[in-house]
């Protein structure tokens, strides 16, 4: 009896052997971030990428992520990238522009290791380097849809923006948004307002409250501070513009449309890249054409006429017949 | 751009929005006031606001225990009556140097308040927010009713509890031990007094009010918990005690103050004021309220009350 | 007071008391740790890997103790001479944005040996008179100087986002139109050398220990520095003594920010080589806990800085290997700061009841911002 037992259990255990062996192990993946995987932005629609390709791919089995957030000051950023790669990841994503220096750095001591960051273009082509993907976003063309939207659904006719600071991603979107409800509905006024903070929830309330005081019944507005005024604006019965990350589920009856950053095609095409053996050199722009960039829709009812308005922007910026400028006119 | 707003539509608005975001300062300050007269510095202010600020939220969200907001409230403030324990415990009872024991609870909280937050909500946990409350005949008032009396019950608490902090420090046994041992521990010592006592009541107080500002921020004016929200308010209130020359109606002129600037600021913004037709620099003006703080205090023509003599001097029996 | 000192510094329990307190701290972290899931024994493991693991991690360690201990050797001068200077996370700002703007227009023209010590004396000067302001508030007008420093930090946080976004902002980020708020890479002739590649030690680190032992120099054995002290220990005292109080507390709150300054400085020449957004966040506070641990003694920040150093990265790898969320690691550092301070209680007490039995002096002993200058000479 005994000896039974002890067969089955060698069986079991080689075939589990087996199996491993097969695999070549997971495909492992690291990502530093500046705010947390739970911010409803910036860094969390990243990791849901991660996490979706995760998914297609088979599960933690085939592929394994390490994660490391709130990394804002770049000097401990830099360390964690290069543990990462001392540990053997295959791919190390530095998620901030601010990280790039120190990947730079790095990269040439790691020639086997592939690394990505964003936002950003330089794939370090220029200083002899192969390993690096640089990924960046248009946020500008969904910022135009949403504005074209935002500017067929205000009743007041009055429109707000809650902005962080005037840089970067959250300008570009800003920027477009502001082409787009232009475009559609010349008279909207526009409130721009900025808290000067990527995270200052409070200073988010303090503008959506405002704006909403200065008679706008639609806000719009970026990163990881604007969860504030969004819940201002679902309290007055307002409507919410959302950008990179679905908002909708915390706020089913403010929440119109977000623009969701979708990672899922990027990563997964980096990933099969470097199964294949190329480690970098590709610059990735997240858009409306590549679905880097897509819509998800909440419960709020949308009038047919201004999905349709949506939907023949969206159309115009992939035929080329719109174009959005990053920068607005002066 | 053409508006049909009024000078006056947009002041009694700016003015109600500058009282509902005063209120979490206001508690924090007046809170810092007490354990300061008292004699204690607690720099631990930005991390108890941050503890009630998600404890409170958290009961009464549906990611808690669904509570009514008022048992939000008590956990804040019991949360901060802890803190505030640990707090007098290391700085009276230990002795230890209390700026930077303060900075110690600030992290713990920072940290500790974050971590429950990732644990027990697994991202951002919306309130639905404390209703705000029309006071009956009061909010129908023309102007001041939609200023004043169209504010959430924290609101009005806040400001009550100026007056009433004016009377329990110059009125009550307590309040004068309070100064007492903040001013000269050695001479209310020898009157019987008991300044470790007195001492823990007033920073334990503290530590309450600070949980009830977070609380305030969290539950009342936002409505959302999110990471790190308090954002350096905690510290901002401990300046406005300074501000304040340790006086409640000084305080209370320091917080209003400060939120009526950040809210001018914001107006500047919103309204695309221009200077020669040049757009204002954002970041430009969203530094005003922490300039004019200082400005106004540069010119304020009465010199600063002096310091309680006390403050951050540990009291041990038997020193002269 | 000189004898109770000497029982203080003598005492073995004195070097003894802040390892109990720092192990207790982590045995109540194993709580955490343990209500987390995770195995208390592999997490801290990989704490001392990542600090001290290898030659690399413990340069990495000594480059992240850097600009602790510059602005810690700061906040020395500006504690000793009486005044609480909150601000060094804006002057710290301040120093490094001086310095970008330097070398991005000037700096590239000049050689390395002109470059680099202008570069420094230009982030020492911004810092300096970002210090100088509250200070000079606080000598002429009375305003507390928590509050100024408190608020000028907000302020030069915004400026500095001001600057990262407009004039500062590396010109790549315009012709892309990404517009990140960062400054362009400083030239190559105003970089601190690397030490031991792929650490990112710097040349910087001898510029810190100088530091240290200058100021030490300068608080102790000259009249400057007494001048500064006395002003610190007993502001009447010091005007009878003909000491222009007023004076001496612009100095030190100057003298402080410059310190802070050079700690921006140092650390965007030798490790990030541009200015971006999130740029040394924190360090300006860690910086005064750093400096309190080391008794407001420039020579005791030395170890201390390095002490928090290895926490820092020790915890990003704790944060790496196990898993667990940074803010576990802010709670933690949080418990070490109460234990640690609350362990002086301990020496103290145990310098009274050894002076009481030696029959001398009062037993009077206080620890304050204020005292504590008063008692380490």
């Amino acid at each position: 009896m005994k000896k039974i037992v002890l067969v089955v259990l060698v069986i079991a255990l080689l075939s589990l052997g087996g199996m491993t062996l097969a695999q070549d192990g997971p495909f492992r993946v690291a990502i530093v971030m500046p705010s947390s995987t739970t911010d409803i932005s910036w860094s969390q629609s990243i990791y849901q990428g991660l996490l979706d390709v995760q998914e297609a791919m088979g599960g933690e089995s085939a592929m394994e992520i390490a994660f490391t957030e709130g990394m804002f000051d770049v000097a401990a950023a830099a360390e964690t990238l290069r543990g990462y790669a001392e540990d053997g990841y295959d791919l190390i994503i530095a998620h901030g522009t601010q990280y790039g220096t120190s990947l730079f750095d790095i990269a040439p001591d790691f020639p086997d290791t592939s690394f990505a960051w964003g936002t950003a273009t330089d794939t370090g082509a220029e200083q002899g380097l192969s390993n690096i993907f640089a990924y960046e976003a248009s946020a500008e063309e969904g910022g135009y849809v949403n504005g074209v939207m935002a500017a067929l659904m205000t009743k007041n006719n009055i429109i707000g923006v809650v902005g962080p600071v005037q840089a970067g991603d959250a300008l570009l979107y800003i920027n477009g948004f502001i082409q787009g409800v232009k475009a559609t509905n010349p008279d909207a006024e526009l409130l721009v307002a900025y808290t000067g903070s990527f995270s200052d929830v409070a200073a988010g309330t303090d503008v959506a409250n405002t704006h909403i005081a200065a008679g706008a019944d639609v806000l719009t507005g970026t990163s990881q501070m604007v969860v504030g005024a969004i819940e201002a604006i679902q309290t007055e019965g307002g409507y919410w513009f959302g950008t990179q990350f679905d908002q909708s589920p915390q706020w089913p009856d403010a929440v119109v449309a977000s623009q969701v950053y979708n990672w899922a095609p990027t990563l997964a095409d980096m990933i099969t890249r470097i199964q294949s053996g190329e480690l970098g050199g590709v610059a990735y722009t997240l858009t409306l054409e590549n679905e880097g960039q897509t819509f998800v829709f909440g419960n709020v009812a949308i009038p047919a006429n201004v999905l349709a308005a949506a939907g023949e922007a969206a159309a115009g910026i992939l035929s080329g017949d719109i174009e959005v400028a990053r920068e607005l006119p002066q | 751009m053409e508006s049909s707003r009024t000078l006056l539509d947009i002041l009694i608005a700016a003015s109600g929005l500058t009282l509902a975001a005063a209120t979490p300062f206001l508690f924090a300050a007046l809170g810092e006031l007490f354990a300061q007269r008292s004699g204690v510095l607690n720099l631990g202010v930005e991390g108890i606001m941050l503890m009630g600020a998600f404890t409170s939220v958290f009961v009464i969200s549906d990611k808690g225990f669904n509570a009514h907001p008022a048992v939000g409230l008590l956990v804040a403030m019991l949360v901060g009556a802890l803190m505030g324990l640990m707090m007098a415990f290391v700085s009276v009872t230990l002795q230890a140097e209390q700026g930077i024991s303060g900075i110690g609870l600030t992290l713990f909280g920072q940290g500790m308040s974050t971590l429950l937050f990732r644990v027990l909500a697994a991202g951002v946990i919306v309130a639905g927010g404390v209703e705000k409350i029309d006071l009956p005949v009061l909010s129908n008032l023309p102007v001041l009713g939609s200023i004043f009396f169209h504010q959430d019950i924290l609101t009005y608490a806040a400001f009550a509890l100026v007056p009433i902090s004016v009377w329990v420090l110059n009125r009550t046994t307590w309040g004068l031990q309070v100064r007492a041992v903040g001013q000269n521990p050695q001479a209310a010592d020898s009157m019987g007094v008991n300044v470790a006592r007195v001492r823990y009541s007033a920073v334990i107080l503290g530590g309450v009010l600070a949980g009830v500002a977070g609380a305030s921020l969290s539950m009342a004016l936002t409505g959302v918990f999110q990471e790190n929200m308090t954002a350096g308010r905690g510290f901002i209130a401990v300046a406005l005690v300074y501000f304040g020359g340790w006086s409640p109606w000084k305080v209370m002129a320091g917080a209003l103050l400060f939120s009526a600037a950040n809210n001018l600021q914001i107006w500047v913004q919103v309204l695309d004021v221009r200077v020669a037709g040049a757009a204002i620099p954002p970041n430009l003006l969203i530094m005003l309220p922490y300039v004019l703080t200082i400005v106004v205090l540069i010119f304020a023509r009465e010199r600063q009350r002096r310091e309680p003599a006390a403050l951050t001097k540990p009291f041990e029996r038997g020193e002269n | 007071m000189n004898l109770r000192k000497s029982l203080i510094e003598r005492d073995p329990v004195a070097i003894l008391a802040p390892v109990v307190a720092v192990a207790l701290a982590l045995v109540v972290g194993a709580g955490i740790l343990l209500a987390l899931g995770k195995d208390p024994m592999e997490a801290y493991g990989s704490m001392l890997k990542g600090a001290f693991g290898d030659a690399n991690r413990l340069n990495n360690t000594i480059t992240r103790a850097i600009p602790l201990l510059l602005v810690a050797i700061g906040i020395c001068i500006s504690f000793r001479g009486g005044v609480i200077n909150i601000g060094a996370e804006g002057q710290l700002f301040i120093g490094a944005v001086a310095v970008t703007a330097f070398s991005v227009t000037v700096g590239g023209s000049l050689p390395a040996i002109l470059a680099v010590p202008l570069a420094l004396l230009v982030g020492f000067s911004a810092g300096a008179a970002w210090g100088a302001i509250p200070g000079y508030l606080k000598a002429y007008f009375d305003v507390n100087e928590i509050l100024s420093t408190v608020m000028m930090n907000q302020i030069a946080t915004q400026m500095l986002l001001l600057l990262l976004s407009g004039p500062l902002i590396d010109p790549r980020e315009i012709q892309l139109g990404t517009r990140i708020p960062q400054s362009a890479q400083l030239p190559e002739s105003v970089w601190l050398g690397r030490l031991a590649p792929p650490s990112r030690l710097h040349t910087g680190v001898f510029i810190a220990l100088l530091a240290a032992v200058v100021v030490y120099l300068l608080l102790w054995r000259t009249p400057l520095g007494y001048r500064v002290r006395a002003v610190g220990q007993n502001k009447d005292a010091a005007r009878y003594a003909g000491i222009s109080v007023p004076l001496y507390m612009v100095l030190s709150l100057t003298l402080s920010g410059g310190l802070a300054g050079l700690a921006g400085t140092v650390e965007v020449m030798g490790v990030t080589r541009r200015m971006v957004e999130g740029f040394a966040v924190g360090y300006g506070f860690s910086g005064i806990v750093v400096a309190l641990f080391g008794r407001l003694h420039p020579l005791g920040a030395i170890p201390s800085a390095f002490f928090f150093g290895a926490l820092l990265t020790g915890a990003e790898q704790m944060q790496r290997t196990i898993q667990v969320p940074s803010a576990t690691m802010i709670a933690l550092q949080g418990l070490v700061v109460i234990f640690v301070v609350s362990s002086d209680v301990w020496v103290r007490r145990r310098a009274v009841r050894r002076a009481a039995r030696l029959g001398s002096e009062s037993p009077a002993v206080e620890l304050s911002m204020e005292t504590v200058a008063a008692e380490a000479k």
